[in-house]
């Protein structure tokens, strides 16, 4: 029951989910690579839990295939929810017996025999830094903790791939980058195919290796960062923040007449000098600099910011979820 | 049937080594649950006081037979008097359990899945190699198994007591009966589990669940023997000296009657722990009366004369879980929703 390398950990086919008139996934395919990091981003209802669901089989397809490691998640969920891990978001546990308790029953429930069990539960809870907490009730945790004993629970039954759903909801920052830390060390050590689906897209961005945008039921775009830049149509790929003293509309015309620059925004106004953004499909920070002096004016800095996920979030969410809602 | 001789064939490769199934996992979990519970420790309490309780009552009321009555008791089933007499100030064993064992069931299922969705756990558990009817079948299981502890427990603490105080041993018919009468209060309390487990898949919060399961408790208590009243007297044969028509009239309302789980559990347990129960039909004509024998009957003749009754609990349990177990097989595990 290996999984070839070639063959993908997971594959959707024209997955629909209906609920009543209400469609909550749009024909969806995806394919995702052995020891990948998938990061399936969107707004909340966009259709990501039940996604999920249905890879794990808990939530039958209205039409379509999902398949987990060459198996068919709908016809066979228990042979695919042994080799899954899966993490709820809002992950919960028996909050009256301790970390290891809990561990330990997960383990059981994959007919771990006791002693193994017990064996692999210490030593993921001092993986994930809960080595000290392993006796306390788990009533006691905090968010953080958690979220890592949650990823323990996950990986007790030694699973291919690992299902996420929004790991990193509701915990600090610096809880946040130790969590995709470990989940980044865990897919590069140890081969792990992981699939996170959030809608905090600074931190798909920092550890997936693909990301996909799922809007309303459907993936609108899906690669990594410069490739879902490109996918997205009309979607600048360079931006440069400038700071100029005097900004003048005679400059911000001899600036737009340049063709690689397509959109010029006043981040900043008043004083002595302003901020302004440029964003075009061309990476030309001399000419622009060129024309500033031409123009008689002062060049504070000129810093190149790369194009984020940020801005296309925006685009995408944001714009299409006003569009939807005043329609 | 066919599914769980599939999954058998199927696991077996899987799992190399020895190790418990999922299900019995579930159980050892669910039953240590209840046990660490105050839930339990509470219900204990209560049911312990009742079963001391009924257990002087029914001493007392002993004593004063024998002294007043100059040894003319019917000393041929004292032993099983223990658990149905009372001198007028506590209820008697029989009539605490029929009052305290739905509340033993319902406190016992009340929350269980409805607190495992609430608290986030039951989508991770299903995210387990485990059938969705194994949870619900190991919750019933589990529960089922604590129930028969304690039922047991109490009837031989009751037995152990007696035995200790009015130093009568029983004879292996008495024993017998006794222990098929806690038998059918576990499938009783077995039943109101049932439904409050029932409660418990379709009421996201575990209050609602609660008070449901009570106030059909509450209704099967009072009310069911109210209503079931009015319809007799509302449907009762004008005409006095029609036999048939008061006969039948007799036979409807005593199926009306006992389809209230309560009133099945009365009889069946009173014929089993009275043997001179001899017919649970009323007594239509004066002739009846007159010319029945009074005398105990036999084991086997009890047995069968409350079969029915048994039957018929039995299928209100299953009926009960059917029904939860349809009502959980189509609903959507999402975490906390």
């Amino acid at each position: 029951m290996t999984t070839r390398s070639d063959q993908p950990v997971i594959e959707l086919k024209q997955l629909v989910k209906r609920y009543g008139p209400f469609t909550a996934v749009d024909s969806l395919d995806l394919t995702i690579e052995p020891g990948e990091i998938y990061g399936l981003l969107g707004p909340n209802g966009a259709g990501k839990t039940t996604t999920i669901l249905m890879m794990l089989g808990l939530t039958e397809p209205t039409s379509g295939t999902a398949k987990v490691c060459g198996i068919d998640a709908t016809r066979n969920p228990m042979l695919v929810k042994r080799k899954v891990g899966y993490m709820p978001d809002d992950v919960g546990f028996y909050d009256d017996r301790t970390a290891l308790d809990n561990l330990i029953y997960t383990a059981k429930l994959n007919r771990v025999p006791s002693d193994e069990a017990r064996r692999r539960a210490e030593t993921l809870l001092e993986r994930v830094g809960l080595g000290e907490a392993a006796r306390k009730r788990v009533g006691t945790f905090s968010r953080g903790m958690r979220q890592r004993l949650g990823l323990a629970d996950v990986l007790i039954k030694q699973p291919q791939v690992i299902i996420l759903d929004e790991p990193t909801l509701g915990i600090d920052p610096e809880g946040v980058r130790e969590l995709l830390s470990l989940i980044r060390d865990l897919s590069r050590n140890e081969g792990l195919t992981v699939l996170l689906s959030s809608h905090h897209l600074h931190q798909v961005q920092q550890i997936c290796d693909r990301v996909g945008l799922f809007v309303r039921g459907k993936l609108i775009a899906s690669g990594d960062i410069a490739t879902l830049s490109k996918q997205l149509d009309n979607a600048p790929t360079y931006r440069v923040e400038m700071r100029v003293s005097p900004w003048s509309p005679s400059l911000e015309k001899a600036l737009g007449e340049l063709e690689q620059v397509e959109r010029i925004e006043v981040v900043q106004e008043g004083g002595e000098s302003a901020v302004v953004t440029l964003s075009g499909q061309g990476d030309v920070p001399s000419e622009l600099a060129r024309i500033v002096v031409e123009q008689g004016a002062v060049l504070h800095s000129l810093t190149p910011r790369s194009y984020g996920l940020d801005d296309i979030y925006h685009r995408y969410f944001e714009g299409g979820e006003a569009r939807a809602r005043l329609g | 049937m066919f599914r769980r001789r599939a999954r058998a064939i199927e696991e077996v490769p899987a799992a190399p080594l020895r190790s418990s199934s999922p299900f019995w996992v579930i159980v050892q979990k669910e039953f240590g649950d209840h046990i660490r519970s105050w839930r339990f420790v509470i219900l204990l309490g209560i049911v312990m006081l009742a079963c001391i309780g009924s257990i002087y009552t029914a001493i007392t009321a002993l004593k004063d037979g024998v002294t007043s009555a100059g040894g003319g008791t019917d000393t041929r089933f004292l032993f099983l008097s223990m658990f149905t007499v009372s001198d007028g100030t506590l209820p008697s064993f029989l009539t605490f359990l029929s009052f305290l064992a739905p509340l033993i069931g319902i406190s016992i299922g009340f929350d269980s899945i409805n607190t495992e969705r609430n608290k986030g756990t039951l989508s991770r558990l299903l995210a387990q190699p485990i059938h969705r009817d194994d949870l619900l079948n190991a919750k019933f299981v589990a529960g089922l198994l604590l129930i028969a502890v304690v039922v047991f427990s109490l009837g031989f603490l009751v037995m152990g007591l007696g035995l200790f105080t009015i130093g009568y041993p029983p004879s292996p018919e008495e024993f017998w009966r006794v222990v098929i009468a806690l038998l059918i209060t576990t499938v009783y309390v077995g039943l109101w589990l049932n439904i409050s487990l029932f409660f418990s898949v379709r009421f996201k919060q575990a209050a609602t669940s609660a008070l449901s399961g009570i106030a059909l408790w509450l209704f099967f208590l009072v009310f069911f023997g109210m209503i079931a009243n009015m319809i007799s007297n509302a449907t009762a044969p004008s005409n006095p000296s029609d036999a048939d028509a008061i006969i039948s009239h007799e036979h409807w309302m005593m199926l009306l009657d006992r389809l209230s789980p309560a009133n099945l559990f009365q009889e069946a347990a009173s014929t089993m722990l009275l043997p001179d129960v001899r017919t649970l039909n009323a007594f239509v004509t004066q002739e009846q009366a007159y010319r029945a024998i009074s005398a105990p009957l036999p084991l086997t003749q009890s047995t069968l004369l409350i079969w029915p009754h048994i039957v018929a609990l039995v299928a209100e349990t299953v009926v009960m879980f059917a029904a939860s177990y349809v009502l959980f097989m189509r609903q959507e595990v999402r975490s906390r929703s």
